[in-house]
């Protein structure tokens, strides 16, 4: 079998960082993850720098990575604005990001659910017109840091919107990371009878070590898109001192022990994280890169 | 390899066999005192939990940790219905647990030639041999007597370790009379499709609900190797509160599975298992503090308002 890692480290995961890192290093990390044999690596994001001033570099990451032929480099737009500003500088694939949770939506992006999946209809529209794909996320598929539980039957319907729209496929995310293999497999059934299993991608969170568990069981399900932080980058912002995205490679060593190819160079990969977390100064979160046993 | 279609019935309820005290503690840098390790396990009874690792009955001169195995033995309050399986490498160590009380005690085998050179400084055939003097006498004397296998997924010096040669020494294990195996990955190297091929050859041997899965969490895999074990009909998990013990094998590396994380997962599932799991959580940072260090248990670490 075939899965295709999403590696979101230098967007989703240097977003939820402590520290700043330069641009330099962020275009050095996606470069290295480039040839780490990644096949889609989120660069940036277009949300205003007002609101996310680690991604303020958006531009000049854009215009200073080196783009590996064959490989995507999606990034994050809010609403149309920030789409336009996104294809000027260069994007040929972007991003948009629902939520499952109604108090979510509100708490994050000042809107209801359906709100914003108005506004990002203005989004697909315009990116149909342009030829850019787009992505869809769904947040707090597995439970809501304010709402608690979350159910199936509502994840379904804002992935069939964003599936509607145009998204070519769909993240769904356990934001917080509650999610157990059981919740995952009731979800994914719920979710796959209203979008092709194919069209579907899980981006779990490790911050109750749940992770590669859950990833398994979408594995099982027909899932076949994983997304993933190198070093596990990206804190959880409901959870003080708690692990948020999973490590890339933690995810390549499972999948590959399962024989399933990724494309993707463990040992490279690994040198990727370590640059990364030299930058940032702290200590990797993936078990893999901690481990350095002589096998 | 072939990923098991989720479908197949899991447990309604699991066993957690909780190692902390004894494979935990044994393979931390500090060591604690007796009045802390005696605490920690009467909070785990506490905890619910039906099975508790006590000590070990290997001789204080290979591992000094577990030099106060007998004070240990007789200052833990025991919970009825509650095991306190301890450590016997030979029949003096079993003679010395029964005579501190012991009612239950655990051998250790390994699947690798090489690993039970360097560890016990014998064949694997040997020790097997050793150990059929204690299950012998253990039978006489009423006690039952649990089987630990190492290496099952791999081998810091082996390297691959052959799914039918863990079969057949678990075999021998169940045959001379212990009640449970329980199958170590002892570098935490395997991946679900491993774990599963080796339970395929392993329970054409033994009966599968002799079987337990002792999984490390190393290399991160302990909890997908852990529900793929389920799923194939395990119903018996080893696991340390807080995940104490590193690897002896991989500087700075985890070792054991944490038991907050398992019991999470468990019970998300709708796995029942006895545990409670905040008062299991005041018992983890109990002896985290006792160490003066950090969990490694991902649940202990959240602190989500959920």
């Amino acid at each position: 079998g075939w899965v295709k890692i999403v590696e979101v480290g230098p967007r989703d995961g240097l977003q939820n960082e402590k520290t700043l890192v330069p641009t330099e290093v962020k275009i050095h990390l996606i470069d290295m993850l480039s040839e780490a044999g990644l096949p889609v690596i989120e660069a940036t994001s277009f949300v205003s720098p007002e609101w996310v001033p680690q991604m303020a570099d958006q531009v000049e990451v854009m215009k200073g990575i080196n783009r590996r032929p064959g490989v995507s480099y999606p990034v994050l737009t809010p609403n149309l604005k920030g789409f336009q500003a996104a294809v000027k500088a260069g994007a040929a694939e972007v991003a948009i990001f629902g939520a499952a949770s109604e108090l979510f939506s509100k708490k994050n992006i000042n809107c209801s659910v359906d709100e914003s999946l108005q506004r990002f209809e203005e989004v697909t529209k315009a990116a149909k017109e342009a030829g850019v794909r787009v992505r869809g996320y769904v947040s707090c598929v597995l439970g809501c840091p304010y709402e608690g539980q979350v159910s199936p039957d509502k994840v379904a319907q804002v992935a069939k919107r964003l599936y509607s729209m145009g998204c070519y496929e769909i993240s769904l995310g356990d934001t917080i990371g509650v999610g157990t293999p059981g919740g995952m497999a009731e979800l994914l059934e719920a979710v796959s009878r209203e979008v092709p299993v194919d069209a579907l991608a899980v981006h779990c969170h490790d911050t109750y070590g749940q992770a590669l568990a859950n990833i398994l069981i979408a594995l099982q399900m027909g899932i076949s898109v994983v997304d993933s932080s190198v070093a596990g980058l990206g804190g959880c912002p409901y959870a003080q001192g708690a692990s948020g995205n999973v490590a890339t490679e933690d995810v390549v060593y499972m999948l590959h022990g399962l024989g399933i190819q990724t494309g993707v160079d463990l040992p490279k990969l690994m040198d990727a994280g370590a640059f990364i977390c030299r930058s940032l100064n702290r200590k990797t979160s993936s078990k893999v890169a901690q481990a350095t046993c002589k096998l």
